[in-house]
């Protein structure tokens, strides 16, 4: 059986290799005496799974305190711009909370003419939108500026993925409840166990935030928020209030746990800097990348990436091999879209000799992504959000690919 | 007939706007956590750090240490560090870092004890956050802590926030 000669090859992390690992596939495939079964194959089923071959994952480290932590999407492993659900990176506050959709409202209150309640049935009948935009916790790679680069695309920027949500603007359910004139802020309340909660300016609740209970086309995963969230676009993750289940109206910010003792920027003169919401332009190479090999020795490979900015679209990625010397332009896959994972790509011959991968974005405000080093000079080594820094991968002369 | 369908169009959308239903009184006084810095949304309750001691050692001090100074890695401080947010070695808790005594009775009220929230009673509240504030010198031991007097409490860390100040770094050299 072919699929057998596959396992029994037990290559080591064989699919999260994928573009070093070919080479190898290709020979146990031929080592089959038929790569068409004559049997009849399995039956249909109800809700589909990938292959069991496939075994990209979620980097799953367990805090040490229950019901925090975080999950990272397995850039590396992906292709296009949609993560997949079931790959979407997770951050949690205190665990996933078990919701029943048909007993779950959302409370619409505070500066508002008529406080109002909203079934998930309710939210149906309201006029719906489907984007596709990026969410990014603002800790992603967050070590990077700690002077702590990370191994590999999924360690140092796993914290993003991109999805199709699908709802109700917020400002559909804004007007339903007519805000009155001092109303300034709005205070999202998640129902997990510890009531997260952030506040948002009227402006942005105003202009493109979705009240959102779909994500690729079905249900959102419990994980990200079920029956429904906020999704914040281009703004930093945690503000995408998951498990939503109150909107208070009010005219100031609260000045929650998490937008003053977390989420905010401890820079050298002792100061900090708060209310850091969009996410600036950012880009990683994700193959050939560290922990990866070039596995066919020196000649043509494809390098390819993704770009995204909180500010709009991306307008231009350049990929240097040689350390940042000298910039080439990579081509984006179309179309592009506004705070949206876009993907680049680069056909690259290797020479065989060492060779320092980066790639640097710029996005429709003219704004381009800075160096570790610049970043560092402005705000430090103690704060652990809002890296968007130049990623560095070093290819050696045996094709073995590192972050140092 | 097509004006028609375009008048049952719009009577489709109009009809979104009564979506829902009217909130209660009751269901919002019930869910409503949100304190402002203003002090709106204040539960009326009282304590001080002598209760708040005892609230401490029984609901708090197996996550966050017997004397207030966490776990590293795993529960944070809650006190201590004022004055080292400019060290190389930042202490950043309710006393050195948070910018607003108000935050302490919202999240404390909200969502303390971790694994049990929303079951202390509003004088442990703010008997625990008495406590906490006295732990780092913020009060005094004999303070009542309450919706009133809490509004008089200054953090020592309450100037120490900026607006977001980006695009703070240049691109290319």
């Amino acid at each position: 059986m072919c699929y057998d000669a596959f396992n029994s090859m037990k290559a080591p992390k064989q699919n999260r290799r994928r573009f070093l690992a070919l080479g190898a596939g290709l020979a146990g495939l031929t080592a089959c005496k038929k790569t068409v079964p004559s049997e009849i194959g399995a039956g249909v089923r109800a809700y589909g799974e990938r292959s069991p071959l496939e075994k990209a994952a979620r980097d799953v480290k367990e805090s040490i305190t229950p019901g925090t932590g975080a999950t990272r999407t397995p850039l590396q492993d992906l292709d296009g711009i949609i993560t997949p659900s079931s790959l979407h990176f997770e951050r949690h506050h205190a665990g996933v909370p078990s919701i029943d959709r048909a007993k779950h409202e959302i409370l619409l209150h505070g500066m508002v003419e008529q406080p109002m309640v909203f079934t998930m049935d309710d939210l149906r009948r309201f006029p719906s939108v489907s984007r596709i935009y990026f969410i990014e916790c603002s800790g992603n790679g967050g070590g990077e500026l700690a002077g702590n680069p990370q191994p590999d695309p999924q360690k140092a920027a796993g914290l993003l993925s991109c999805s199709e949500w699908t709802g109700v603007p917020l400002s559909t359910l804004l007007k339903a409840a007519r805000l009155k004139p001092e109303a300034k802020w709005v205070v999202a309340e998640g129902a997990d166990a510890c009531l997260m909660a952030r506040s948002i300016p009227m402006e942005k609740a105003l202009d493109d935030i979705l009240v959102a209970y779909g994500q690729n086309g079905e249900a959102i995963r419990p994980e990200q928020g079920y029956p429904v969230r906020l999704v914040v676009p281009g703004w930093e993750g945690n503000i995408n209030v998951k498990w939503l289940h109150r909107l208070h109206v009010v005219d100031q910010p609260a000045m929650t746990r998490d937008e003053t003792a977390h989420y905010t920027d401890l820079m050298p003169d002792g100061k900090a800097q708060m209310f850091t919401f969009v996410m600036e332009a950012k880009s990683i190479i994700t193959r050939p990348a560290g922990g990866q090999k070039l596995a066919y020795g020196p000649g043509p490979y494809e390098v390819t990436g993704v770009a995204w900015s909180g500010k709009g679209k991306i307008q231009r990625v350049e990929v240097s091999v040689d350390n940042g010397q000298t910039w080439t332009d990579a081509e984006l896959q179309t179309p592009v879209l506004s705070k949206a994972i876009t993907r680049f790509r680069l056909p690259w011959q290797w020479a065989g000799k060492a060779a320092a991968l980066q790639s640097r974005c710029t996005d429709e405000t003219g704004y381009t992504q800075p160096t570790i080093e610049a970043l560092n000079a402005v705000r430090g080594y103690r704060s652990t959000y809002h890296c968007n820094a130049i990623k560095t991968w070093h290819v050696k002369e045996d094709g073995s690919v590192t972050h140092v | 007939m097509y004006r028609i369908a375009a008048a049952l169009l719009f009577c489709a959308v109009t009809q979104a706007q009564n979506v829902g239903r009217p909130a209660t009184e009751t269901e919002i006084k019930a869910k409503d956590l949100t304190v402002l810095p203003s002090g709106a949304g204040l539960p009326g309750g009282k304590g001080d750090a002598a209760r708040g001691k005892t609230v401490y050692k029984e609901k708090c001090a197996v996550c966050h240490n017997d004397n207030a100074e966490g776990r590293p890695g795993q529960y944070p401080a809650l006190a201590g560090g004022v004055g080292s947010l400019k060290s190389d070695k930042p202490l950043k808790t309710v006393g050195s870092y948070w910018p607003y005594a108000t935050t302490l009775i919202d999240y404390v009220h909200r969502a303390m004890p971790y694994d049990n929230p929303r079951t202390l009673p509003i004088d442990d509240v703010y008997a625990v956050s008495a406590f906490l504030l006295f732990k780092s010198g913020v009060i005094t031991e004999t303070l009542e802590l309450n919706e009133k007097s809490i509004l008089q409490v200054k953090m020592p860390n309450r100037d120490g926030f900026v607006p977001d100040a980006r695009p703070d770094v240049k691109s290319k050299p």
